[in-house]
């Protein structure tokens, strides 16, 4: 059906499409919408799941976590410090392998107090074991988290994922969306480790160190098994839907001397500085960087790349600059730029790359 | 009725509602703490209504932190001011939802250490900062965005949970009844310990009420009986006046249900335990009052 | 493209007024985007809304530094605010009121939004509607066509006297 939405709309649309059987959320700017449509949604019974208004979001990701372990699917959504505030459980999500899908809607974190997008509350949660991936645009925020449910759910994965979306800029943002019926796409939910009262079993007991690293190992090995899963998965719904994605989305990058690197809604600004400089005779292309964990590997040999990062870690650098070096070897120009919604725009972005140093940092409106 | 302090440490450039009742509350709160003063601010409208930066709107001390933490953190600033001979005014001002929910842990271990503060909570029973979600303090039948049937639930009895921990002085208060609050925040910060005011705070874009009536629906909420205006200090309750009276001869709840939009086609039943539960915290105040429980 | 930069306060509706802009412009078959400036966004503050209309589809999510037309739907707000900023040269600027100033440099559109809101008792909270009317303004103005803003209408509130007054505005606005 076609309509418009917002991404907050879009993303609490398909997570009814993906029948959830519990909600825990709590709510925070720029994320409210979602929460407030999903409670709409089960007030008005077109989605029979509970609702539970917890009170804090480290309730809400153990309440996910309970909830899951109990057999149930489970959605929730939140943004910058509420998800710092479930850090903890997070890691928690992972380890007890949950399968719990999350909208995060990226925020820049306080203090000051900053409601506008930024990717370093996602990025700090990098280590938790939770599939990461980062949309740019409604239809995507929709596609991506019915795919979020059949991915994280796979026996091969049994992971969570987080499904990113940058605060206002997209999260509030009104464009068309076509949504589906998503039919038998994602399967009913099996743990396989449920609660099983014929069964019992202690979950999480206490873990030695001859032992303990063998479950990080199990972990580690899902999340590699996630990317061929995540192709799949891709694959089965453009087959079925009609639209593809992959870990990226270029753009003009086949003859591409220089790539500009972004991930959300600046990956797409960016296609627009490409049309521009590509006027100007610079061959250059966009590589909007979707998946983030587990990271992809890039085919960036032998280019130029800008990275824009969205994002900081102090005393060491921008995430996906270094994420990118390491990975390829390939020596990035690091802008960051757009921290906390600073306005970034595709003449500026031109300027990025037209201004490129390989190996040099560059803080858009900072630095000379 | 003493004339109050003139300075104003609130001015007229916050970022407010109109028809706000707890920046106008703010207003005689700062006139009675004066200037030696720290607002320990959390996640909540007043962290937005001091302004932007580089602007605030406050002439005081705002300590802004985060969501859960407020009281945690006065634990900290009171100690450190009072360790160097400072006697600062440490006052964590919070919604609801920074107190009744995400905030009760602070709030509880900070009560239970004899930390010396004023923790007021502005309640005007909702995430008003957010745009309205249900919090803990929501009453029963109240339309708010995650809540869309009227909440099904009752409103957390936060004063009994406070009143558990035995602190020195505890309040409740109202911002349509300005000179008692003031007085109230006077008392408590005369008095070495933790302290607790809850100040109901009607709130127009919440209740959905049009923002000239905020004065108005406050006392109403006293008038029915519905909202008891009462402090106690070292354990003994003293009921104000015009709780007694209310209590005596209350106006009919529905002048205070059909003002306000969030009420609207609330169902007897909810209407009903609204009732219920306010007899009963009538009861038991009167019993606490007179001594026999 | 096109684009357009609508100037409110909080509670009147700016924000849905793009996304009815939005809304109207895609039953045209166009591509748009609609989206808010959001600021402390409490009642009665100034709100800026903004919205693009293309044929292909829209890749931009910065600002709208540039406007093709600047809507005004609470004339008050142009006290503190330059409403004019960025917007292009004899851009139009259509205006909440019974009576237009004259702005150098661009055609002024006014048409009294409120009035024709009050004639319907459009009141929600206080507050006249001005976002249903406004489309209909704005359809006159050629920005959507008159089925579309009508259809937008219709599909996103139940009270038909959005249409209603979305109609009269077409009528009354002066070209």
């Amino acid at each position: 059906m076609l309509t418009i939405a917002t991404g907050n709309k879009a993303v609490a649309a398909a997570a009814r499409e993906a029948r959830p059987g519990v909600v825990a959320a709590y709510p925070i700017t720029p994320q409210t919408e979602i929460v407030e449509q999903l409670a709409t949604y089960v007030a008005e019974g077109s989605l029979d799941a509970d609702y539970i208004p917890v009170e804090s979001e480290h309730s809400a990701m153990a309440a996910c976590i309970g909830a899951s372990a109990a057999g149930a699917r489970t959605f929730t959504a939140t943004s910058s410090h509420g998800l710092l505030y479930m850090h903890e459980m997070l890691h928690w999500a992972a380890g007890a392998r949950t399968p719990v899908v999350m909208a995060n809607v990226n925020r820049a974190l306080g203090p000051g107090w900053n409601t506008w997008a930024e990717h370093t509350d996602a990025f700090s949660q990098r280590d938790t074991g939770w599939l990461q991936v980062f949309v740019a645009t409604v239809q995507e925020a929709y596609d991506v988290t019915l795919m979020a449910f059949r991915i994280a759910e796979d026996e091969r994965v049994l992971l969570p994922v987080m499904v990113n979306l940058d605060g206002f800029s997209l999260s509030h943002i009104t464009q068309s969306l076509e949504t589906v019926e998503v039919g038998d796409f994602i399967p009913p939910f099996r743990l396989p480790h449920a609660i099983d009262i014929a069964h019992p079993r202690g979950y999480g007991t206490l873990t030695p160190p001859d032992i303990y690293f063998r479950f990080r190992w199990d972990m580690e090995r899902s999340m590699r098994a996630s990317r061929e899963v995540i192709a799949e998965t891709e694959a089965e719904f453009a087959r079925r839907f009609g639209r593809r994605y992959g870990p990226t989305e270029d753009y003009r990058c086949e003859d591409a001397d220089v790539v500009v690197v972004a991930l959300g809604t600046l990956g797409k600004e960016a296609e627009v500085a490409v049309d521009i400089l590509r006027n100007e005779g610079v061959k250059a292309g966009s590589m909007r960087l979707r998946w983030f964990r587990p990271f992809p590997a890039l085919d960036l040999a032998g280019r130029e790349v800008v990275v824009i990062d969205r994002d900081y870690s102090f005393g060491f650098g921008g995430v996906i600059t270094h994420s990118i070096r390491s990975t390829t070897g390939v020596e990035p120009y690091s802008v960051i730029a757009g921290l906390g919604g600073q306005e970034v725009t595709y003449d500026d972005i031109a300027q990025f790359v037209r201004q490129r140093e390989a190996g040099k940092e560059f803080w858009f409106g900072v630095s000379d | 009725m003493n004339p109050l302090p003139a300075e104003e440490y609130v001015h007229k450039c916050t970022t407010a509602c109109a028809g706000c009742t707890s920046s106008l509350s703010l207003r005689y709160i700062l006139k009675a703490a004066g200037p030696d003063t720290v607002l320990v601010v959390p996640a909540c409208c007043t962290a937005v209504l001091q302004g932007v930066y580089p602007a605030t709107a406050m002439n005081v001390n705002v300590y802004n932190i985060a969501f859960a933490a407020a009281a945690a953190t006065a634990s900290g600033m009171a100690a450190a001011f009072r360790r160097s001979g400072r006697s600062t005014n440490v006052i964590c001002y919070a919604g609801d939802g920074g107190t009744v929910d995400i905030g009760i842990q602070a709030l509880s271990g900070a009560l239970e250490r004899g930390t010396d503060f004023l923790y007021i909570c502005y309640d005007n029973e909702a995430y008003g900062n957010t745009g309205m979600q249900r919090s803990g303090a929501t009453p029963i039948g109240a339309v708010t965005t995650t809540t869309p049937g009227g909440k099904t639930d009752e409103k957390k009895d936060i004063d009994r949970i406070v009143a558990a921990h035995n602190i020195p002085y505890m309040a409740t208060a109202c911002a349509a009844y300005p000179q008692d609050l003031y007085a109230k925040v006077k008392k408590a910060l005369s008095i070495p310990g933790p302290k607790f005011i809850h100040l109901l705070s009607p709130c127009p874009p919440g209740w959905r009420y049009s923002s000239e009536r905020s004065v108005e629906v406050g006392k109403l909420a006293v008038k029915t009986g519905l909202w008891v205006l009462y402090e106690r200090e070292r354990g003994e309750l003293r009921i104000n006046p015009a709780s007694k009276a209310a209590m005596k001869r209350p106006a009919p709840v529905e002048e205070y249900l059909k003002v306000q939009g969030r009420f609207k086609g609330i169902s007897d039943e909810a209407k009903g335990m609204l009732v219920a539960a306010m007899e009963r915290h009538h009861r038991r105040l009167l019993a606490e009052e007179a001594g026999t429980c | 493209m096109f684009e357009i930069r609508i100037h409110s306060r909080g509670g009147q509706g700016g924000v849905t007024a793009a996304k009815l802009i939005a809304q109207a412009a895609f039953h045209d078959g166009k591509c748009a985007t609609a989206f808010p400036f959001y600021g402390a966004e409490r009642r009665g503050a100034p709100v800026v809304s903004f919205v693009r209309i293309s044929d292909e589809p829209i890749k931009v999510y910065s600002q709208i530094r540039n406007p093709d037309m600047v809507v005004v739907l609470d004339a008050s707000v142009m006290d503190s605010t330059d409403v004019l900023a960025g917007l292009k040269e004899s851009g139009p600027v259509l205006i909440n009121t019974a009576e237009p100033p004259a702005i150098e440099g661009h055609p002024v559109h006014a048409v009294d939004l409120t009035g024709i809101a009050l004639a319907q008792d459009l009141v929600v909270a206080g507050s006249p509607i001005l976002n249903t009317p406004v489309l209909g303004a704005l359809a006159r103005l050629g920005l959507v066509s008159k089925e579309s803003a009508l259809a937008a209408i219709a599909e996103t509130f139940d009270d038909p006297r959005n249409v209603a007054v979305a109609k009269a505005a077409y009528e009354e606005m002066q070209l």
